[in-house]
């Protein structure tokens, strides 16, 4: 089985976000960046099923020469080897023009089994997978909490609302979108560190986008409150005496 | 048609509950915008829905029908609707922002090739400009104006409780049965049976007050600090997702999109950021109480009282001040 795990680098979940001067974006210059969250799982689930059906596990990313040191982490913890999409201009192309570019990198690995994360944690769209399903004519299943192999296909276990689940099975080659924590995430370790600088990350340059954007992302802002929060300051015993008063007089819980 | 079409979720001849949230976002846009509304339903067996719809504001219900939409895949419902909206021709078509919708509709705005706008939180239209369509970034840290700039269709889906269902205008309409074309050689996908994981014991729906723990709390180690203030308080203690999934404390006291749906007298959130998927759980509570050390932390936006600071040092003094308050 031939895996591709298509991750994303993304602004750290507790980094300090500032609004870019042209206000259509966030500033990008102090931050420090991560492997998104789901993508993590989806990696996790690609090395895991690899150690139980054999095979390849290949990890794909599209972006700046920052996003390498995703790639390398990835490397370290037993991906076999990286395909670097070469793109300085991500926020230019929609979710189509992204997935476009990892289309073609795809298509000439013919994988049997793609797998990614439901949504990245920046942009949340939600889209990359499934849309990549559909120019590879693929199926997909999608917020997929497990998957098994079986004699005609997968069968995978898709979290649907509310706390139910349901079993689907499909055939390969398939592309899965992966929930946040189905397994348990593996760290780096020292040996595995050692070995990822021998393996091989291929560089390849991204082609110019065929088609203008069909979205355009005009503004970004801090959201306006929906509520009036009274915040409540002063020493951890000040705040508390305030809660109290609170809850006994105007919660009326105590 | 140039309007707007809504596409409505049912399952089993069921409405899903974001289903008349979508239909009031489609008449309210197809209102500002001075063109028409119509909505359509998908699935087998599902004229008594049509019916339902027919009494609503619509230019037209399409009933669309046939047997292979008894059970939903995503091959099924993309083949379909790009049908339909070949037939429709809509400028504008609506989703509510489920599970359901997330599984297919990239791939039919694809077809199209369009990026579908998805989980959006607020529509700014007016006359014959062109709409702005509100999506929230980096996990509701920030809001984001998107447009279309493409030609119609546009594809949007609407995030749950964005649009309230009651404000649905009633009327009357047509409905127009279609057959799609479909076979069942195009349906690569065998969906089994829907199940829980276990049964729940504790019903988070009913407990008056609660004490909900988020990622926050760094360890396992860490949270019978919060149990202390829960029975301090006598609260039910409920969590966000990753503690669950961490195994820290069991599933069924997750509040959530994939967990319970409370509306507490209060809930006290600790240490939890307020992602969209936690906050449609509660935001329904009557007093929220936040306590969280990032000041933007959108869990404030739908506190009524907010405390910026280290956990670590205010839950203790609170659950102090709480025993002393009640002794
Ligand atoms: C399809 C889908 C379904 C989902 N369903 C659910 C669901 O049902 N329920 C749910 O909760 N989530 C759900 N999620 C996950 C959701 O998107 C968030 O990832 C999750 O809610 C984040 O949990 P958190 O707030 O505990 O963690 P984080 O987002 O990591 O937030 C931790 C917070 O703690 C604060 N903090 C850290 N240290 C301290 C300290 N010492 N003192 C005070 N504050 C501190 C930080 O500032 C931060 O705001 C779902 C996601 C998807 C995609």
């Amino acid at each position: 089985m031939k895996i591709i795990v298509a991750i994303k680098q993304v602004p750290e979940r507790d980094a300090q976000i500032q609004i870019a001067a042209n206000g259509k974006w966030i500033d990008e210059d102090d931050l420090t960046y991560a492997i998104n969250e789901p993508d993590a799982y989806a990696l996790e689930e690609a090395l895991q099923f690899k150690e139980k059906n054999g095979g390849e596990v290949i990890v794909l990313c599209a972006g700046p020469e920052r996003v390498t040191s995703t790639l390398r982490d990835a490397l370290a913890k037993g991906a076999d080897r990286a395909i670097h999409i070469e793109a300085d201009d991500l926020a230019q192309r929609d979710t189509l023009g992204v997935a476009e570019l990892l289309a073609v990198a795809v298509k000439a690995e013919s994988p049997d089994l793609i797998l990614t994360g439901l949504q990245s944690d920046d942009l949340g769209l939600g889209q990359t997978g499934v849309v990549l399903a559909e120019l590879l004519g693929i199926p997909h299943a999608t917020i997929i909490m497990q998957v098994e192999k079986t004699d005609t296909g997968l069968r995978v276990k898709r979290e649907l609302e509310d706390g139910w689940f349901q079993h689907v099975d499909m055939p390969l080659p398939a592309l899965l979108t992966i929930q946040s924590g189905g397994n348990k995430l593996r760290y780096a370790t020292l040996m595995g560190i050692k070995k990822a600088k021998s393996k091989e990350t291929n560089t390849i340059a991204a082609a110019d986008s065929s088609e203008a954007a069909a979205l355009k992302l005009a503004r970004v802002y801090l959201p306006e409150k929906q509520k009036k929060t009274v915040m409540l300051t002063g020493t951890p015993e000040q705040i508390a005496a305030q809660l109290v008063e609170k809850l006994k007089f105007e919660v009326r819980v105590i | 048609m140039s309007g707007v079409l809504v596409v409505l979720e049912q399952r089993a001849g069921n409405w899903n509950r974001m289903s008349f949230e979508a239909l009031a976002a489609g008449q309210q846009l197809a209102a500002a915008l001075g063109i028409s509304c119509s909505a359509a339903v998908v699935g087998s067996g599902i004229a008594a829905l049509g019916t339902e719809l027919a009494s609503k504001r619509l230019d037209k219900v399409f009933l669309v029908e046939h047997e292979l939409l008894g059970e939903y895949t995503s091959d099924g419902y993309v083949t379909t609707l790009e049908q339909l909206v070949k037939q429709a021709a809509p400028n504008y078509v609506i989703f509510p922002h489920t599970y359901q919708v997330r599984d297919f509709a990239p791939a039919l705005a694809t077809r199209f090739r369009r990026v579908l706008i998805s989980d959006v939180v607020a529509i700014h239209a007016e006359g014959d400009g062109t709409p702005v369509f509100v999506r929230q970034l980096l996990q509701g840290k920030l809001n984001a104006d998107y447009k279309q700039t493409a030609e119609a269709p546009a594809f949007i889906s609407i995030q749950a409780g964005t649009f309230r269902a009651d404000t649905v205008v009633e009327g009357a309409a047509q409905i127009e049965t279609i057959n799609p074309a479909i076979e069942a050689s195009q349906i690569r996908n065998k969906p089994g049976e829907r199940f829980r994981e276990s049964a729940s014991t504790v019903d988070l729906t009913v407990a008056p007050v609660i004490v909900s723990v988020g990622r926050g709390i760094g360890e396992a180690d860490n949270i019978p600090m919060i149990e202390e203030l829960a029975a301090a308080l006598g609260a039910e203690l409920a969590a966000s997702r990753p503690i669950c999934d961490n195994g820290w404390l069991p599933m069924e006291r997750q509040v959530g999109s994939s967990g319970q749906t409370v509306a507490p007298k209060l809930y006290l959130a600790v240490g939890i950021s307020g992602a969209i998927q936690h906050l449609v759980g509660m935001k329904g509570s009557k007093a929220v109480i936040a306590i969280n050390k990032d000041e933007n932390a959108p869990i404030f936006e739908v506190a009524d009282f907010g405390v910026v600071g280290d956990l670590f040092e205010i839950v203790p003094a609170l659950t102090k001040a709480v025993l002393a308050a009640k002794s």
